[in-house]
């Protein structure tokens, strides 16, 4: 097996691409519902709905955001529970770049990110010189990570080199924010491409990788996930560079947020179960989280009206 | 204070160590003693002998079974022979119905029998309730559809039963194995005495309930327990016309011998020392998947287990690391908990068995690799095991260990894979894993095997017949084939 990494720096990236190893379908789909039947209780359990708190991006991107609907999530964000300090707040805001100014200004002096989402989010298509302008213009307003998304276009057709050399130059636009390359794996149709594309972009540079915009279905799926975090796997064995995964899209209840968190430790094992490595994108799932964290401790369900919607 | 990554990364390991999720047992009643199930009744052993059936988990005893003796034997295949005249002349619509009864009432009493089937067995849970007792359920649901459709399936054949069957079942998938035997053999109108093995007979003893609950007619169904020498009463027995046994191959050829001349028909499902085989092209993590379901699959207690890994020599490092890798992450333990992995060896003798391998395996030169385990202080249990550096003559490469150890070669061409795979007096199945259509079709008509798996491995239907070349046995169960063996066809 070729060195990804290093072979990818050279030239050829097409001919490259296609050597990249295959994945079985069947057998990835199989792994990953084996794993989402792990039964986890009790203490395990309530550890994995606090991380799944403290590694959540929180996340709106609608065309109807305002600067009072990211206010309000900036405050839900930083303390999920008011009232109860014991519950972390989340790793990041996920907003538009038009917002971001909102939340840098309500995020101040706590320790949630800003993150972006760039690059003519969802589609990506659009100029290359375009995209880069608006990740730079994203980070000078003060996002510290920037989800952009590849050319799917170019991807499917095969163009691997034009997806490869917009990833580095969106990382060097991105100075010391950090990258997360979004596949959009609902687009990209097989496992055999997720694959293709993991490993590509994080040859190109991405600090994380990054199922799904959200905006198309299917978004983030268990076995996806799976051959993503395989590839990372892979890379790490290679490269010795470790680099985070974030599922997006589609993540409602706490029981899928624990089967991810089953999938991440099974696959990329321990070292990956904190914020700096592993994320989750959802708009939704946190007020699950929150209620099942409190039926675990009082073993009692409190009605939806304990929980602010934000 | 600020603690390192390695640090936090070893407190999340200890925080996500599983809590124990024990599946529930209150809801199964294990009867403190059982009877013989002939007639349609449980009835006291004449021989007035039981013997114990401990939980290989704890060593704890669960229930006591009866021993049949040649008095028993002969009662259950008179009541057999009996219940073949008007069962055979029965209406095949009104078969088919008691078939689905019964298919029903496994499904609905699944989470007990897969509780039984665990505590008595040994395997882990999640294995006995996804895929034992569902698997079981759908060959009878498969069959009951046969039971009135025989001159379709066999056209101008004049498809006619055979008579009491006489069966004999293997203690690694009990009620599976029970139901590959009976569905078939009452679907063609046959009745049958079924004998389970010593050391798994609770879920046969619910089976025989199911019977009753199904108002089956009395002696279409009749099941002893015993041990070897029960067995070998039944097969002897000269009203059974028709010996279906599954068990090891040393068993099977005294059979063989012991019905020569008589004229019964016998179909043998016996050992096996199956080659996995992965290509340099093949999807790794798949594979490795494959692998692990091959051998470590309910402990390596599978005839068709893949237990020699056949891997191309220029992707064996990286293979062989993600393999070692993977049964790091295999858990072992108390069978009943649902995230357990791997479970408890059936039985001490078992138990011996493969620790006498291993160690010939270590004594013939062959390197060991054992990932971190635990193992419970009480029960019998042995840990995931791999051997690297083993050679073709090695009796780990050759004997069936029928354990959690698997015995890893390399080879270079598809043509040394085909040569080193066929290269065993067994021939139940085998496992090619590559990326090529034309190369599986190519292996798949060079290896010696009853199954070949290609990209994946232990996959069963109800639709697909089983069985083996050479010291793997004959005849062919599940399918058409397997209904065949129940019927003359002459």
């Amino acid at each position: 097996m070729p060195l990804v990494a290093t072979a990818l720096s050279l030239t050829h990236i097409g001919s490259l691409m296609r050597g990249v190893r295959s994945v079985d379908e069947v057998g990835a789909d199989e792994r990953a519902a084996s794993l989402a039947k792990r039964s986890i209780k009790k203490s395990s359990k309530l550890w994995a709905l606090d991380l799944a708190v403290r590694c959540m991006d929180l996340t709106t991107l609608e065309g109807s955001d305002t600067p009072g609907k990211v206010t309000a999530l900036c405050a839900k964000g930083m303390r999920p529970k008011p009232g109860d300090p014991t519950i972390p707040s989340v790793a990041a805001i996920c907003i538009y770049p038009s917002r971001i100014a909102d939340a840098v200004a309500h995020l101040r002096g706590s320790q949630v990110r800003v993150a972006s989402v760039a690059t003519a989010f969802p589609s990506g298509q659009s100029f290359t010189s375009i995209k880069i302008a608006e990740t730079e213009e994203a980070v000078r307003a003060g996002a510290h990570e920037i989800d952009m998304v590849i050319d799917r276009g170019a991807f499917l057709s095969g163009d691997y080199q034009r997806v490869y050399d917009e990833v580095v130059a969106v990382k060097e636009a991105c100075g010391s924010a950090h990258l997360k390359v979004i596949l959009e794996t609902g687009e990209l149709g097989t496992y055999d491409a997720v694959r293709r594309g993991s490993i590509l972009a994080m040859a190109a540079g991405a600090d994380f990788i990054k199922t799904s915009t959200g905006k198309v279905q299917p978004a983030a799926t268990l076995p996806v996930s799976l051959v993503m975090m395989e590839a990372i796997r892979d890379f790490v064995r290679e490269t010795g560079r470790p680099v985070g995964f974030k599922a997006a899209g589609g993540i409602r209840t706490s029981k899928q947020a624990i089967a991810y968190l089953v999938l991440l430790y099974e696959t990329l094992g321990a070292d990956w179960m904190t914020p700096d490595r592993f994320r989750l994108g959802a708009s939704t799932l946190l007020n699950d989280v929150l209620m099942q964290i409190d039926k675990e401790r009082t073993g009692v369900y409190q009605s939806g009206d304990y929980f602010t919607i934000d | 204070m600020a603690i390192t990554k390695r640090q936090s990364a070893e407190l999340a390991k200890q925080a996500f160590e599983y809590a124990p999720a024990p599946e529930a047992i209150d809801h199964v009643k294990i009867q403190p003693r059982y009877g013989l199930f002939i007639n349609g009744r449980m009835v006291e052993p004449h021989s007035k002998k039981h013997f114990p059936t401990i939980n290989p988990a704890t060593e704890k005893k669960l229930a006591e079974v009866s021993e049949a003796d040649e008095v028993d034997v002969d009662r259950a295949v008179k009541a057999a022979g009996k219940a073949f005249d008007s069962w055979s002349h029965l209406s095949p619509s009104r078969r088919a119905r008691y078939l689905f009864r019964i298919s029903r009432l496994i499904q609905e009493r699944a989470r007990e029998l897969a509780v039984v089937e665990t505590m008595d067995g040994g395997k882990p849970i999640k294995e006995s309730r996804d895929v034992d007792i569902p698997l079981s359920a759908a060959h009878f649901f498969y069959y009951a559809g046969w039971a009135d459709k025989l001159e379709w399936a066999f056209p101008n054949r004049r498809p006619r039963p055979l008579g009491v069957a006489g069966q004999v079942i293997p203690w690694n998938f009990p009620l599976l194995m029970l139901s590959w035997k009976i569905a078939p053999a009452l679907a063609a109108g046959n009745t049958v005495v079924l004998k389970p093995a010593e050391t798994t007979p609770l879920s046969a003893m619910v089976f025989a309930e199911i019977c009753m609950q199904a108002e089956l007619p009395p002696g279409v169904v009749n099941i002893l327990t015993g041990a070897g020498k029960t067995g070998s009463l039944v097969v002897a027995h000269p009203g059974v016309k028709k010996v279906a046994f599954t068990g090891s191959t040393e068993v099977g050829k005294l059979i063989q011998r012991t019905l020569a001349g008589t004229g019964k028909k016998l179909t043998l499902e016996l050992g096996g020392k199956a080659a996995n085989i992965v290509f340099e092209d093949a999807p790794l993590d798949q594979a490795v998947e494959g692998i692990v379901n091959g051998i470590y699959f309910n402990q390596g207690h599978v005839c068709c287990a893949g237990s020699r890994l056949l891997v191309q020599e220029s992707i064996a490092e990286p293979l062989l690391e993600k393999l070692k890798r993977r049964l790091g992450t295999l858990r072992l333990g108390d069978p009943l908990d649902k995230n357990t992995d791997i479970g408890a060896i059936n039985s001490r003798a078992q138990l011996d068995k493969i620790q006498g391998l291993v160690q010939s395996g270590l004594d013939e030169g062959a390197e060991l690799y054992q990932p971190e385990c635990r193992l419970p202080e009480r029960g019998f249990w042995f840990p995931p095991t791999l051997f690297t550096n083993v050679s073709q003559s090695y009796r780990i490469a050759r004997e069936e260990i029928f354990g959690p150890v698997l015995s890893v070669l390399t080879f270079r061409t598809p043509a040394e894979a085909v040569e080193k795979a066929n290269n065993t007096p067994y021939g139940l199945s085998a496992g090619v894993w590559t990326d090529k259509g034309s190369r599986i079709l190519w292996m798949a008509e060079r290896l010696r095997a009853g199954v070949v798996w290609a990209n994946t491995f232990n996959r069963f239907d109800p639709t697909s017949p089983f069985g083996g070349y050479k010291e793997s046995g004959y005849g062919r169960e599940g399918g058409l084939h397997g209904l065949a063996a129940y019927l003359d066809l002459s």
